[in-house]
């Protein structure tokens, strides 16, 4: 009581050193400050330099003059943006019937959801490379129904990998719709009904803007995952269909060639950092209309 | 109901069963190979057997692998649990600016590009003259923990009713006690859901590890896709069988105590 009086009267930037909220909050902050933020500015910062440290952006010319670094960035955007297509078309609807569920259903839903979040991202694209195979379950399903007459190649395509990180990534696409379709009052789309609205206005114009929050969160989370991911690719479609993350890789790991693997580190670096920026930005604007 | 939004409700369970059915697809494939008696991945297995779980003790390495995964996840989510709620304390309740933007800012690993992280990390220990590769490792790994630990606990303190503390005291608890007794069993279910993404997402990880081990240290995802490319025999299967069924008894426990629901939030 009386140290509370004491910060009340204390001068404004006494009162700063005394919060103990702030005394608080040091050890985590500071930790992501110097062992998350730091290193990442430094690699950035690295990517800018030439070979006598002076300022440059030779590597970025470099490296997006060759026509092949282009075609893997762009299949690298193109994949990204597809599974989280496929994850927004999927996830859309099956928070809606999660909302609407009960009981046994809504719980066997939801542990379908964070199940697999608990098994590894490498069994799961495993799995893919087997259901997959020329000789799998998709292939045989496929010449039974008489879709196709003998099998196809789906592995090693980008459709193989378009469904398998999609798979991956799909719960957390779910998950932040749900959290948003759940508290939509249901009395809200029966008054617009009243009102004279059609199905359609309805969905439009009701419901979707309010879903807003969690789609545009879904989409973010999952478009930064999808954009960098490493283990999938490199097991479903392997050296073919290179992308970002395995050029980095390759050219940390098997060539040595830091200057080469910290220019794509920055592009990576810099596309995720402009996804949680906007994002969050948006995420701001689309909330503060709501109000 | 109109007719419009009849078809509506079907097409949303349509998409739903069809969710569940490719969510859970992976799971089930993984755990029918691991009963197969074949040395290839056919489906369905031609017999079934249980010889992978035996070789699961024989395969070299295997298991220092996953007693060091256990080992960092654990660690690096309870170092993660004490300053990570220490930190969603201090940026929801205290006075100063830009709160918002370290709210943004403490759960943005969650996107970064893991090899990135672990590149930068890489090059930053080697600055720092730190080359201990288990070290490297929890330090790492710890970067890993902490955004769910502070996304969770961030959320759930914001809906957290500050006045009972104010009420505990007033009613002559000591502000330590009351913080204790009032505030830490109503974030209990905050705890449990965080600790268990947090420990999840390190014993997953995969791309800021492989910069930080050595020959020594490998954590289990490594050593997994090392396997996979070297000798691709269902083992593998027979391992992720039993943390499927390690996860699966974890999260029955935590519905029970916490509800699937709110674990979600």
């Amino acid at each position: 009581m009386s140290a509370a009086t004491e910060a009340a009267q204390a001068p404004p930037e006494m009162r700063w050193r005394v919060d103990p909220f702030v005394l608080l909050a040091a050890p985590g902050l500071l930790y992501l400050a110097i062992l998350f933020a730091l290193p990442l500015a430094l690699l950035l910062l690295q990517s800018f330099r030439d070979a006598d440290g002076h300022f440059s952006i030779a590597g970025y010319i470099e490296f997006f003059s060759d026509p092949i670094n282009l075609a893997v960035t762009w299949r690298t955007f193109r994949v990204a943006a597809l599974s989280t297509l496929l994850c927004l078309v999927l996830a859309y609807p099956t928070a809606f019937a999660l909302a609407r569920a009960r009981g046994f259903v809504q719980s066997f839903i939801l542990v379908a959801m964070i199940l697999p979040l608990s098994v590894g991202v490498i069994v799961k694209a495993f799995s893919w490379s087997i259901v997959l195979r020329s000789d799998g379950i998709v292939n045989s399903a496929l010449v039974f129904l008489g879709i196709v007459d003998q099998p196809i190649r789906l592995l090693f395509t980008e459709t193989a990998l378009i469904v398998g990180s999609a798979n991956v990534f799909l719960p957390f696409m779910v998950l932040p719709i749900y959290a948003v379709v759940r508290q939509i009052d249901p009395s809200l789309s029966a008054a617009a009904a009243t009102l004279g609205a059609g199905p359609f206005f309805r969905f439009f114009r009701v419901i979707v803007p309010l879903t807003l929050p969690g789609v545009i969160a879904g989409v973010a989370f999952v478009f930064s995952l999808a954009i960098s991911m490493y283990v999938i690719p490199s097991l479903i479609v392997g050296e073919r269909h290179a992308t970002l993350s395995m050029l980095i890789a390759r050219s940390y790991l098997f060539f040595r060639d830091a200057q080469l693997g910290s220019t794509i580190s920055a592009i990576l670096l810099l596309i995720a950092i402009a996804v949680v920026l906007g994002s969050s930005l948006l995420l701001r604007r689309v909330e503060g209309t709501r109000v | 109901m109109t007719r419009t939004d009849r078809v509506a409700v079907v097409l949303c369970w349509l998409f739903a069963a069809l969710v569940v059915v490719y969510l859970l697809t992976p799971l089930v494939v993984t755990v029918i190979v691991s009963f197969t008696s074949s040395t290839v991945y056919t489906l369905p297995p031609p017999d079934w057997s249980l010889k992978w779980y035996e070789r699961l003790g024989r395969k070299s390495g295997l298991m220092d692998s996953l007693v060091l995964s256990l080992n960092l996840a654990f660690l690096s989510t309870v170092i993660a649990l004490i300053i990570g709620t220490a930190a969603a304390l201090g940026v929801q309740k205290g006075r100063f600016p830009g709160r918002e933007a370290i709210a943004t800012f403490v759960v943005s690993p969650l996107m970064m590009p893991g090899l990135v992280v672990g590149v930068a990390l890489l090059q930053f220990f080697r600055e720092m003259g730190l080359r201990d590769a288990y070290w490297s490792l929890l330090l790492a790994h710890i970067i890993i923990t902490l955004p769910y630990v502070m996304r969770t606990l961030l959320a759930s303190l914001q809906q957290f009713d500050f006045s009972l503390i104010d009420a505990a005291r007033t009613l002559g608890m000591p502000y330590p006690t009351a913080i204790l007794r009032v505030m830490v069993p109503n974030l209990a279910p905050a705890f449990l859901t965080a600790g268990l993404f947090a420990f999840l997402a390190s014993m997953d990880n995969y791309p800021i590890s492989i910069f930080l081990t050595d020959a020594r240290n490998k954590t289990l995802p490594i050593r997994m896709l090392q396997y996979l490319e070297e000798t691709p025999d269902p083992t593998i299967a027979a391992i992720s069988s039993g943390l499927i069924l390690m996860a699966l008894i974890a999260l029955m426990v935590s519905a029970r105590t916490v509800g699937l629901n709110r674990m979600i939030q």
